[in-house]
């Protein structure tokens, strides 16, 4: 492996390992904000408790969003300098914003919120929450307004050997990033959703504290629910935007070699590991046309025609990716996120109006659908990161002259063991006290005491 | 004035700020080991910038955001030579951010024990190395016609960038004490009060010989006079911290920060990034810069945004306003 191979493996696993967490702050920041306003407004005292459990877990993961988050600002300039130098014209500007007008938010009003609940009014705390909130979502708007330039650049014109900005309104408006922004933000909610949906499940099995699970799981089911169909309904646009802009990622994401009309959607193959040849495969028909197009008798192009179109356009090389981890990526994608989905109607139905859920069965389905949004999550990222290969802008700045040339090998390997490792045991001690938390339940309120000088802090680290 | 030359001073601005800021914040967590004696008292320092330091920390990412997009070749130059440097920074900042949200997650005392471990060095090797890097970056490293560093990482560690990481760690030192003095009250305020006395008689030789050694090189008269407004301020620390005068302390210590930053930017000014193989191929606020079009559309977002930010963050030292005691600490 070169430094370029490391460097892409770094930036795969920092990028996939920060994205586990930063929908579930996403997700959660804004539901943990709904149940305190909840409380804000009945007084009930089942909503402070839910919003004090879930803030906890939500904290617990933002604090690892956070921290890796540097990684990802600093490791474009550190790893993939020529890359920087092309695009810093365009690319560094939404980052910049993102950090002044979204990470300041984020982290301001969490630390208001973190430590002001006896310093501000009801009110002014509850916004707080709904401050930082707005500011994860700020935040996932500006760094997808910057991937989605990568995915379909706008706004731009060449310069002496680099690219240049030209109109700001165009990139922020681009419409790979306004089907990215809502697909991104509704699996936010979907992934938090689950989660409530999965750690209520466990405590209601044990009949433990169901006042504050039972209206929990409730809520993490109709959240998965609605989010997943806005998931689906975005997903879809953005399916015929992306066959528009890149149509070699669609085509790569069924496989698909020659250009078909009613092409089908293989639900999973077996056969060679690239696709080319099939032994056996469920397909639904005419389903990819549909996808790509919006017609089930849509012409969709295959491999085999787009690399001979793009050889056309941009000169000989290899435009394909590598096939099977499209392929299998964007099956997992929407598998998983199906199965949540299914999973939650199943809990809702189940345990409709006064009933109960006797089936073992149910409940570890419940408790295991908190993995499965992160495991979409993840291969949603990687398949329209790997589908894009082998640009880094697409049709214009290809990954292969992106890394850096000051770094050596040796650097490069170190930088990925060090982050991999640490990364790994992060993910140690982070699940120890996730799990820690989530099984310890919503403690019980304390009596208020009468303000007075001496009365300790409501919360210190 | 060139849009070049308000971007230079505004990315100076970020950088001093996140000096400013994350400043006080490295030193608290350097001074962790010596003022905190019992569990109590280390979480009483710790939560003096509980509140605080995840938004103080924003200011090195909003400042590499900004050099990435008004500077583009400076960030990549500078980013890609300095790596190792960096990735230790990173290290070290990750680990100190989980401390101080996961030490008080779990009642063992080894487990708290480790996390101050890992807040102390966590604070005291970013406070040394970034003084490192921006020595490096005023004495000029070895970068060619491609504008790639090729110097490697023991080039960076030279006497010159190394004072200039010593003078980090004693400013940022002193400015801690400072803080937690004027932060506390109680025992901990007359020992912060003392440490930062006796610290300031440290930080004044060191920062000195730094500013000196910088303004003998550079012969920049406005580096100089701003060097001695840093030099004044510290000394202005040194008669404020002996006297408790604490809020004024803090004052004096922000200024040297303020002021020393200043120095070293206008004395890079031009150059962003000098080369030491040929004058020829220095980084400058002109061949470094993005379009006048990308500087005009950052400007206004910063024009636009950077009070309203300024504001709610001072808002939170003002809701956070009230010294701490042992007695405020939860048990």
């Amino acid at each position: 492996m070169d430094a370029l191979d490391l460097s892409r493996w770094q930036f795969g696993i920092t990028t996939v390992y920060h994205f586990i967490f930063v929908p579930l702050t996403i997700g959660l920041s804004a539901l943990v904000a709904g149940l305190q306003t909840a409380w804000v407004r009945t007084g009930k005292e089942h909503y402070l408790r839910a919003t004090r459990f879930w803030g906890k877990l939500f904290l617990i993961n933002f604090a690892i969003g956070v921290v890796t988050g540097i990684v990802q600002e600093f490791q474009f300039g550190m790893n993939w300098s020529a890359y920087s130098r092309f695009v810093g014209d365009i690319f560094g500007a939404p980052l910049a914003i993102e950090g002044l007008l979204a990470f300041f938010l984020e982290s301001t009003f969490l630390g208001l919120w973190i430590f002001g609940w006896d310093r501000l009014p009801k009110k002014v705390h509850l916004a707080t929450i709904w401050t930082a909130s707005i500011g994860t979502m700020l935040s996932a708007y500006f760094i997808l307004a910057a991937n989605s330039w990568m995915q379909h650049p706008v706004g731009w014109t060449m310069g002496d050997g680099r690219a240049e900005l030209t109109s700001i309104g165009a990139v922020l408006t681009n419409s790979t990033t306004l089907v990215t922004v809502p697909h991104t933000l509704t699996a936010c909610f979907l992934t938090a959703g689950a989660m409530l949906l999965a750690v209520s499940a466990w405590h209601l099995r044990r009949d433990h504290q169901s006042e504050v699970f039972r209206p929990s799981l409730r809520l993490g089911a109709w959240v998965v629910l609605i989010a997943g169909v806005g998931v689906l309904i975005t997903g879809d646009i953005q399916a015929r935007v992306m066959t528009e802009q890149q149509p070699m990622k669609m085509a790569a994401a069924e496989a698909l070699y020659e250009t078909t009309d009613s092409a089908s959607f293989s639900l999973f193959t077996i056969g060679s590991l690239n696709g080319d040849e099939e032994l056996y495969s469920v397909r639904i028909p005419s389903l990819l046309s549909f996808m790509a197009t919006g017609s089930p008798s849509g012409e969709v192009e295959g491999i085999n025609d787009v690399q001979a179109e793009y050889e056309q356009t941009y000169g000989a090389g290899d435009y394909r990716p590598i096939v099977p981890v499209t392929y299998w990526s964007f099956r997992l994608m929407i598998g998983f996120g199906g199965l949540a989905m299914l999973i939650a109607a199943a809990a809702l139905w189940f345990n409709r109006g006064e009933r109960r859920s006797r089936s073992r069965w149910l409940w570890i389905a419940a408790v295991s659908t908190v993995a499965m949004p992160l495991l979409a999550n993840s291969f949603g990222w990687i398949f329209t990161e790997m589908g894009r290969q082998p640009w880094t802008v697409f049709g214009l700045f290809k990954t292969s002259e992106s890394g850096s040339p000051s770094v050596s090998t040796a650097e490069a390997a170190t930088g990925l063991i060090v982050l991999t490792v640490l990364y790994g045991i992060l993910a140690v001690i982070e699940f120890g006290l996730f799990i820690k938390y989530a099984k310890a339940g919503a403690p019980a309120l304390e009596p208020d005491t009468p303000d007075s000088e001496d009365k300790p802090l409501a919360f210190a680290y | 004035m060139e849009l070049t030359t308000v971007w230079f001073m505004l990315i100076g601005v970020l950088w001093a700020g996140y000096f400013l800021l994350e400043g006080f914040d490295f030193g608290v967590g350097i001074l962790l080991p010596v003022v905190g004696k019992d569990d109590r008292s280390r979480r009483l320092a710790i939560n003096t910038i509980g509140p605080v330091w995840d938004a103080n920390e924003v200011w090195v990412l909003v400042a590499g955001g900004a050099t990435f997009a008004a500077f583009p070749e400076w960030y990549a130059t500078l980013f890609s030579g300095f790596f190792l440097p960096l990735l230790i920074i990173l290290v070290a900042l990750i680990v100190r951010g989980l401390a101080f949200e996961y030490r008080g997650k779990r009642p063992e005392a080894s487990w708290k024990r480790r996390w101050d471990l890992v807040i102390f060095w966590g604070s005291l090797v970013p406070a040394i190395l970034w003084g490192v890097a921006f020595g490096n970056i005023l004495r000029g490293v070895p970068i060619d016609a491609r504008h790639e560093y090729v110097g490697g990482f023991f080039h960076l560690l030279n006497p010159y960038a190394l004072l200039g990481g010593l003078t980090t760690l004693s400013l940022f030192t002193l400015h801690g004490a400072v803080f937690l003095a004027l932060k506390t009250d109680g025992p901990m305020r007359e020992q912060a009060g003392r440490l930062a006395a006796r610290l300031s008689l440290v930080a004044v030789p060191v920062a000195a010989s730094f500013l000196i050694w910088t303004g003998l090189t550079h012969k920049d008269g406005w580096g100089v006079a701003l060097s001695v407004l840093a030099a004044l301020a510290l000394v202005g620390a040194v008669l404020t911290t002996r006297a408790r005068r604490e809020g004024w302390a803090f004052v004096a210590t922000a200024a040297t920060i303020l002021f020393a930053v200043a120095a070293l930017f206008v004395t890079l000014f031009p150059n962003v990034m000098p080369s030491t193989l040929d004058p020829a191929w220095s980084l400058t606020v002109t061949n470094a810069s993005s379009t006048p079009y990308t500087l005009r559309v950052m400007t206004w977002v910063a024009v636009c945004f950077t009070p309203i930010v300024l504001i709610y963050q001072g808002w939170t030292y003002w809701v956070f306003r009230k010294r701490l005691t042992l007695s405020d600490i939860p048990s």
